[in-house]
């Protein structure tokens, strides 16, 4: 019965759905206020639906119902309670509820907290919001039901992908699609501004919250998904580009240029029709991501399934939305009015700087990312792209991008003065030829590259550190009025100092830990002593437990630092017998930022175990620096003048309506 | 500067970083892309050692040989031709005789083949791309197995 009701909402959501697709556009064609207030209210029953039918696939998972199909394929009753919930989106159909439930919940926090747009805009923007949601209520209805019966019903499910029973991917998916999902919004913003023809700097400030948000969100969520593959895949890598990576960073870079060309079309009026383009391409790149990682199209531990109509419908999807948001912008664009002057050295100059350099970066993961795709489809020829690749092409263009990201925030709008800006930034120019200098002096075996590295790092943090110190006159004025102005300096630019502070920690870990790291495989018997970058590891024994759903082999070790004993290392094996599967579990000792990665290999039958044993220095510093980025995001977020400073719709949609 | 100045100053700063972008991708593309191979296109196209390649078929059942100091030796097959692997390091967890498997290095002067980077299936139900197409085009492809690798996971 549950699961029925369950699929009875979502198509209730689908009716509602499409309602709410065509009675706004014929509101605001007619200017009939109510016709054009009627998706205030279908957006949120349409969360209610999709969330009541999200909740009886949770109630079908948690009580381990097997006669559904998804369940029995996915699930175990053995399965401890939270990976029971988990489950739910750990396969495809699930997942694709989840990204509808997002979609519907973006959808009413719009009709809920949109209440100073202006109410055709709204109205627009909740259709087209609607339009998405409707290919998506139909792709889950039509091809992949997550409610399907199974007749008669198995005892026992055939549990979840053993790799998926964890707690950091348990919260990956939703983090990430809330992600991809929020840049639905920017497309749907982007989408009625080009059926009204009419953008300013306010529409700029309305939808920069949900860019901010959407961008947290996907932030958090591919550094979570990178700890996760960190630990869980057991060979202490961090980032693969594989595909799948790939399809959530383009959205990101696309994404990150959003947000900052959306500063400058609301400070300065500037760079309309590029901020609405680029609202389009991040979130094609969103669905793209989706279409990457669903469809089959790549071998990766994502993909669910190689359903080819699946497939076929995610690209009509895909030809439908990106097509057509690109027709539509191609077609309307010129009806924009052009915006502010500025000079090439302002702030709006660096802001363009950073999104041509960041589209740019983009780009090349793109190809990266569909070449071999491309290439299988014209000649059969099948190639891998590697991370040479990426690092050759994506690592030269970050270069320039980061060393003028301390610009930026210096230069006045308008007209800066550049030689005024390096002036002030000699201080963390020096900061950053120290701290080479200490770090050439105090390791071994040093490459010019990872100096530099270093360098830029420090350069970008202490600009950061630069920028902050500027506004509130540190040095320059007494310390009360420092301290007052500090006060009153605007939360967003603390969060853009702490958002650019973290990309220099993300990428002082990632110079590091790609630098520094030592590794060591080794063939170990009990008592038997392993040295690694001054630690010495000792091999105590072998274990066995048994997990709710698993067998587990347990290798105790002890870590030792000249004689002192830190810490006992139990890395893992886990077998599943419900999938025939087994599962490394790193163990972790975490050292101020570094860390000691230790995985099980094969267990040998004379007793001893072979491992992979590596010192990670400043390895944390990377997902440290992911979460600066998003706690400055958060700030921004949180600053007064983007919730309340939106100027009040007032009289216009008013006197539009007396029309 | 009038609008027109600066919007061409503009558009030739995004074409110099394009073009500068579209260098770098060309560049990498030609030195760091790897082709996959079948064992059975290894011997047919007479790869040179030393070039970067990919194979991927099945671990030949009673062909695994470990040696002292994690050496591995393994023969992938498609069925057709075969090809011995060396590899030195920790296999994946779901190595396993007749599954499937990808083995990423390079051909040494004696016809083995040198892996540095061996990958396996995630789970039993799930079979590489790579190795089903190698199989298929060698018709070693049987239908059960379509239907257990249908089902691949996340």
């Amino acid at each position: 019965m549950i699961p029925e009701l369950g699929h009875f909402s979502l198509v209730l959501a689908l009716a509602l759905g499409i309602v709410q697709s065509i009675v706004p556009i014929i509101g605001v064609r007619k200017r009939d206020a109510v016709l054009m207030q009627l998706p205030n209210s279908t957006a949120i029953v349409q969360l209610v639906f999709v969330l009541a039918s999200f909740s009886a696939l949770t109630t079908c998972y948690v009580t381990s119902d097997f006669s559904v199909a998804t369940v029995y394929e996915n699930s175990h009753s053995m399965m401890p309670l939270l990976y029971k919930f988990t489950s739910v989106w750990g396969n495809h159909e699930g997942s694709m509820l989840l990204w509808v439930l997002i979609l519907s919940l973006f959808g009413a926090l719009v009709a809920i907290f949109g209440s100073n747009l202006p109410v055709p805009l709204k109205s627009l923007v909740l259709s087209v919001q609607s339009w998405i949601a409707c290919s998506f209520y139909l792709f889950i209805l039509l091809t992949s039901n997550p409610f399907l019966r199974l007749v008669p019903a198995p005892f026992e499910g055939r549990d979840l992908n053993p790799i998926l029973q964890d707690i950091g991917l348990a919260v990956h998916p939703p983090l990430l699609y809330l992600g991809y999902v929020g840049f639905s919004i920017a497309f749907s913003f982007a989408v009625a501004a080009l059926i009204e023809g009419r953008i300013d700097g306010a529409w700029a400030r309305w939808v920069r919250p949900w860019i901010l948000a959407a961008w947290m969100s996907l932030t958090v969520g591919i550094a979570m998904g990178s700890y996760w593959a960190y630990y869980e895949l057991g060979w202490g890598g961090f980032w693969f580009w594989d595909p799948v990576e790939n399809a959530s960073l383009m959205p990101w870079l696309a994404g990150t240029a959003l947000l900052h060309s959306a500063v400058v079309m609301e400070k300065r009026d500037a760079l309309k029709i590029w901020t609405l383009l680029l609202a389009i391409v991040t979130f094609s790149l969103s669905l793209i991501g989706t279409f990457l990682v669903r469809s089959g199209v790549l071998t990766s531990v994502h993909t669910f399934a190689n359903d080819p109509a699946r497939g076929i419908f995610i690209l009509a999807i895909l030809v439908l939305f990106i097509g057509g948001g690109l027709a539509l912008f191609a077609w309307r664009a010129s009806s924009i009015k052009q915006g502010g002057l500025f000079a090439p050295i302002s702030r709006e100059g660096a802001l363009v700087f950073n999104n041509l350099f960041l589209t740019t970066a983009c780009l090349t993961v793109f190809v990266g990312t569909l070449y071999p795709l491309a290439l299988e489809a014209l000649t059969g020829e099948k190639i891998s792209v590697g991370p040479p690749f990426f690092n050759l092409t994506f690592g030269p263009l970050f270069v320039p991008l980061l060393f003028a990201l301390p610009f930026g925030p210096l230069l006045a709008w308008k007209r800066g003065d550049i030689l005024g800006v390096a002036q002030r930034l000699m201080v963390a120019f020096g900061v950053s030829l120290a701290a080479i200098a200490v770090v050439a002096a105090a390791v071994n075996g040093r490459s010019v590259l990872a100096l530099f590295g270093i360098g830029l790092a420090a350069f970008v943090m202490a600009g950061a550190l630069t920028d902050i110190a500027e506004r509130v006159g540190l040095f320059r004025v007494p310390l009360s009025v420092v301290r007052q102005r500090a006060a009153g300096l605007p939360r967003s630019a603390w969060g853009t100092g702490l958002a650019h502070f973290g990309v220099a920690v993300t990428l002082l870990g990632i110079v590091c830990a790609g630098t520094w790291a030592s590794e060591r495989i080794a063939e170990i018997k009990p008592s038997q002593t392993v040295s690694l970058s001054g630690f010495d590891l000792s091999f105590d024994g072998l274990a066995q437990h048994a997990g709710p759903n698993y067998r587990e082999l347990t290798a105790k070790f002890t870590v030792r630092q000249s004689g002192v004993r830190l810490a006992t290392l139990e890395p893992a094996k886990r077998s599943f017998a419900s999938r025939g599967t087994t599962t490394t579990e790193a163990a972790l000792l975490t050292h101020g930022f570094s860390q000691l990665y230790l995985s099980l290999g094969d267990v040998n039958n004379d007793g001893s175990v072979a491992v992979r044993f590596y010192f990670k220095p400043m390895v944390l510093l990377i997902w440290i620096g992911a979460i600066m980025m998003m706690l400055g995001g958060g700030l921004s977020l949180s600053d007064r003048r983007l919730r309340v400073g939106a100027p009040k719709p007032a009289a216009r949609p008013a006197a539009q309506l007396a029309e | 500067m009038t609008r027109k100045q600066r919007r061409l100053a503009l558009i030739s700063t995004s074409m110099a970083v394009l073009v500068v972008a579209a260098a770098l991708v060309l560049s990498a593309l030609r030195d760091s892309i790897v082709f996959f191979n079948s064992p059975t296109d290894v011997a047919e196209k007479r790869l040179a050692p030393g070039a970067r390649v990919r194979i991927g078929g099945l671990v030949k059942p009673g062909s695994l040989q470990r040696d002292a100091n994690l050496l591995v030796r393994f023969a992938v097959t498609d069925g057709k031709t075969e090809i011995t692997v060396r590899y030195q390091g920790i296999v994946p967890d779901l190595f396993r005789e007749g599954q499937g498997v990808v083995a990423e290095g390079k051909l040494d002067g004696d016809g083995i083949f040198v892996a540095d980077t061996v990958l396996a299936k995630h789970d039993e139900r799930y079979m590489p791309r790579e190795v089903v197409d190698a199989l298929k085009k060698s018709g070693h492809w049987q239908e059960d197995q379509q239907k257990n690798s249908g089902n691949v996971t996340k």
